[in-house]
C-alpha cells in the first residue's frame, strides 16, 4: 500500500492577464486569478488512481502564501487524504534551489513515504528542475517526464517521453517522479469530495518548524535574480495573405520561418 | 480599462462560503469542458444524450444533490442553485434535466415514499442509472392540474391507472414516472416503471424551445400497479405542488445563468464588433443597453441568494419562491432579447448562445408555474383572497 507525497503549486490562472510586481520583479500573485496548477491535477488524479488500485495515503504537499490552502482544498477534493502546507513570509522570491531543499524538509515529515509524484513544470515558472533537484537532495532516484506509472510493490515503472524519444525507466521506491500532460485526464471534484475536503487534515509549517533559517531563503538570498521586467507588448497586428494561387505554400513558407514545420 | 464582471457589480462571490463556490466552480468546469462544446448541435437535431450525460453529473453529485442519504451529496440549497445557475449558462435544458431528475421525481419519491420506494429508486437516480420524470401536467391542465383527468382505481389490491400526461421533461428516457392521478381519496401519486404494460412514452416534435431537452406525451392504458406502487404519504394537490417549489427554487438561480451567459456574450461582442470606425461598446446606446441588463441580473442574484439562504433556514414560503421564480425569469427573458439586438443578425444563429437562451426562456417562463400564476400566489399572500379561478 504506496504512501504517495504529490507538489502542488498555486499559479496565476492562464486565462488571467499575468504579470510581475513592479518592486522586486517577483510574480504579481494580487493581479491574477490563482488556482491550483493543472499538472498537478493529473499529479493528484495519478496518485488516486495508484490508491484507488492499491490502498495507500496520499498527501499533498505545497510551498506557498496563505492563499495557497485553496489549491490545497481542490486537491483534497478530488480525493487526496491530507496535506502539509509550508507557509512563511521569509519564502517570498525563493529561487528554485531554496524552495527544492524546504520541500524535502517537508517531506522528511511525511513518515514512510514511496514516492513523491510532482508535475513536471509548472505554468508560471516554467523551471522544470524541482523534480530533480529534489531527488537529488532526497538521495533518491528520479523518473521525470512519466507519461505512464506503473507501481508494484518495491519498485517503479516509468514510460518517459520528451522530444528526444520515449525512455522506459524502472527504479526501487522510494522515489520522485514528475508527469507530463498525456499521463491522464484529471477528474472533476465531486460534490461529496467537496464537502469532505473541509474535514481534512492540513498541517501548517514554518520554516523554523522545518529547522531552516530566514537568512537562508528568500529573494535577498536567492541565487538567480530578476533585473529587470517590461510589460509585454500589445498584440501586433495579423498578417494577411491574399491566395494568388500560391496560398498553400506562403503559409508553409511562414510557418518554416517560425520554426513550426 | 480593466472590465467588471456583470456579477462583481454586486459583489456576490463575497455572498458565498468557499464550498458553494467550489461547488459552482466544478460545475462551470464540467459545463465548458463537457457541454458547451456540443450545444449548439444537440439545439440543432433537437438531441440530446441524456442518459450518458445523467451518469456524468450522477458522478459529480448533481442528481439530487439537497437531499440528505440515500448516496446523495447532501448539499445545501444554496449550492443546488448555484449548481442550477451554471447549468443553465450552458443550457436551460440541461438544467431541466437535472431539476426533474432531483427536485421532482426523486423529490416525491424522497418526501412521499415508502422506504422501500427510497431504497429501491433513489441510490440509483443519485448516480444517473436510473432516470426520472415527473407526470403531473396533461394537455388540458396546466395551470389547473386539479382538474385532471388520469386516474386511478382500486382493482382489488391493485391500482389501475388511465390517462395521458404532456410536457413530461425526461419522459421517453425515464426508467420510472412519478405519476399524479385521481382516486376515490384525491389526488395521489404513483411509482410507475415504465416497462411495466400498458405505458407509453412519445417525444413532443416541432419544439423551438428546449431543444435540448427531451419532452414527451406518458399515455397510460390500464396500467395495472401493485398496492404499495403508490407514494403513502402523498395527499391531495399538495404534495405535487410542494415538488414543484423545489424545481422553481432551481430556476430562481438557474435562469439569471441563462442571463449571465447573454449578457457576457453581448459585452464580448460589443467590444470586438465596430460600427462606424469604433466598438459598438464605445455607444452610449449600447452602453444603456448594458447597464440596464447587469443592473437587472445583479438585482435578481441578490434575490435569489436571500431566497436560498432562506430555503437553508427552512423558512422559505412558497410565495417568496413565486417571486424569486417570477422576476427572475422575467427579467432573464429581457435580458436574452436586448443581447440579441445587440448581436444583430449574428444574434439569431447558433453560432452565439442568445436567441437559443431567449428561446428556451419561453418555455421557463410557462413552466413550473407561469407568471400569472406567480402574479395570483403573490396577491393571494398580500390579501388573504384567492384569484386563480
Amino acid at each position: 500500500m504506496p504512501n504517495i507525497v504529490v507538489l502542488v503549486k498555486q499559479v496565476p490562472d492562464t486565462y488571467s492577464e499575468r504579470k510581475l510586481a513592479s518592486a522586486d520583479h517577483t510574480l504579481d500573485r494580487a493581479s491574477a486569478d490563482a488556482v491550483l496548477d493543472e499538472i498537478n491535477e493529473r499529479a493528484v488524479e495519478e496518485a488516486l488512481q495508484i490508491k484507488e488500485a492499491q490502498g495507500g495515503e496520499v498527501t499533498v504537499l505545497t510551498v506557498g502564501p496563505e492563499r495557497a490552502t485553496d489549491a490545497i482544498r481542490k486537491a483534497l477534493s478530488m480525493g487526496a487524504d491530507k496535506a502539509v502546507h509550508v507557509s512563511d513570509e521569509s519564502l517570498h522570491g525563493a529561487d528554485i534551489i531554496q524552495t527544492a531543499k524546504v520541500l524535502a524538509k517537508a517531506i522528511g515529515t511525511v513518515e514512510g513515504y514511496d514516492l513523491i509524484i510532482a508535475g513536471n513544470e509548472s505554468t508560471d515558472g516554467v523551471g522544470g528542475a524541482i523534480p530533480a533537484m529534489l531527488a537529488e537532495l532526497l538521495g533518491l532516484p528520479q523518473l521525470t517526464h512519466a507519461r505512464k506509472v506503473e507501481i508494484d510493490g518495491t519498485s517503479v515503472k516509468v514510460e518517459r517521453e520528451t522530444d528526444a524519444g520515449r525512455t522506459f525507466l524502472e527504479a526501487a521506491l522510494p522515489a520522485v517522479i514528475s508527469v507530463g500532460e498525456k499521463i491522464n485526464d484529471p477528474r472533476y471534484p465531486s460534490f461529496k469530495g467537496i464537502m469532505a475536503a473541509k474535514k481534512k487534515p492540513v498541517t501548517t509549517l514554518t520554516i523554523a518548524d522545518l529547522g531552516i533559517d530566514a537568512s537562508e531563503v528568500g529573494l535577498a538570498n536567492a541565487a538567480s535574480q530578476v533585473l529587470e521586467s517590461a510589460p509585454k507588448p500589445p498584440r501586433a497586428a495579423g498578417q494577411q495573405i491574399t491566395d494568388e494561387g500560391d496560398g498553400g505554400s506562403k503559409i508553409a513558407e511562414y510557418l518554416v520561418s517560425q520554426k513550426l514545420i | 480599462m480593466t472590465r467588471t464582471a456583470p456579477l462583481d457589480l454586486v459583489a456576490a462571490d463575497d455572498l458565498f462560503s468557499d464550498e458553494e463556490r467550489a461547488i459552482r466552480d466544478t460545475v462551470r468546469k464540467f459545463c465548458a469542458d463537457r457541454i458547451r462544446p456540443h450545444l449548439a448541435e444537440w439545439f440543432e437535431k433537437g438531441e440530446l444524450p441524456a442518459r450518458d450525460l445523467a451518469r456524468e453529473m450522477g458522478e459529480l453529485g448533481l442528481l439530487g444533490m439537497h437531499l440528505q442519504g440515500y448516496g446523495a451529496a447532501g448539499t445545501n440549497a444554496v449550492s443546488y442553485g448555484l449548481a442550477c445557475h451554471e447549468l443553465e449558462a450552458a443550457d436551460s435544458g440541461l438544467r431541466s434535466l437535472v431539476s426533474v431528475q432531483g427536485s421532482l421525481a426523486m423529490y416525491a419519491i424522497y418526501a412521499y415514499g415508502s422506504e422501500e420506494q427510497k431504497n429501491e429508486w433513489l441510490p440509483r437516480m443519485v448516480t444517473g442509472e436510473a432516470v426520472g420524470c415527473f407526470g403531473l401536467t396533461e394537455a388540458d391542465f396546466g395551470s389547473n392540474p386539479g382538474g385532471m383527468r388520469t386516474n386511478a382505481k382500486k382493482d382489488g389490491s391493485d391500482w389501475v391507472l388511465n390517462g395521458t400526461k404532456m410536457w413530461i421533461t425526461n419522459g421517453s428516457i425515464a426508467d420510472v414516472a412519478v405519476v399524479w392521478a385521481r382516486t376515490d381519496e384525491g389526488i395521489r401519486g404513483f411509482v410507475v416503471p415504465t416497462t411495466v404494460k400498458g405505458f407509453t412514452a412519445n417525444t413532443v416534435p416541432g419544439k423551438l424551445s428546449l431543444r435540448a431537452s427531451v419532452t414527451s406525451e406518458l399515455v397510460l392504458e390500464d396500467v395495472r400497479l401493485p398496492a404499495d406502487a403508490v407514494l403513502p404519504h402523498s395527499k391531495g394537490l399538495a404534495s405535487p405542488l410542494g415538488c414543484l417549489n423545489e424545481a422553481r427554487f432551481g430556476i430562481v438561480f438557474g435562469s439569471l445563468g441563462a442571463a449571465r451567459d447573454c449578457l457576457e456574450t453581448a459585452i464580448a461582442y460589443a467590444s470586438d464588433r465596430e460600427v462606424f470606425d469604433k466598438p459598438l461598446s464605445a455607444y452610449q446606446l449600447t452602453q444603456a443597453k448594458l447597464a440596464e441588463m447587469a443592473l437587472e441580473l445583479g438585482k435578481g442574484m441578490l434575490l435569489a441568494v436571500r431566497i436560498g439562504r432562506l430555503k437553508d433556514a427552512g423558512t422559505l414560503k412558497p410565495e417568496q419562491v413565486s417571486m424569486g421564480k417570477l422576476n427572475n425569469v422575467r427579467v432573464a427573458l429581457r435580458i436574452a432579447r436586448e443581447a440579441r439586438t445587440i448581436l444583430g443578425a449574428n444574434g439569431i444563429t447558433l453560432e452565439y448562445p442568445v436567441m437559443r437562451h431567449a428561446n428556451n426562456l419561453e418555455s421557463v417562463l410557462t413552466y413550473e408555474g407561469t407568471s400569472e400564476v406567480h402574479l395570483l400566489v403573490i396577491g393571494q399572500a398580500l390579501t388573504g383572497v384567492g384569484a386563480f379561478r
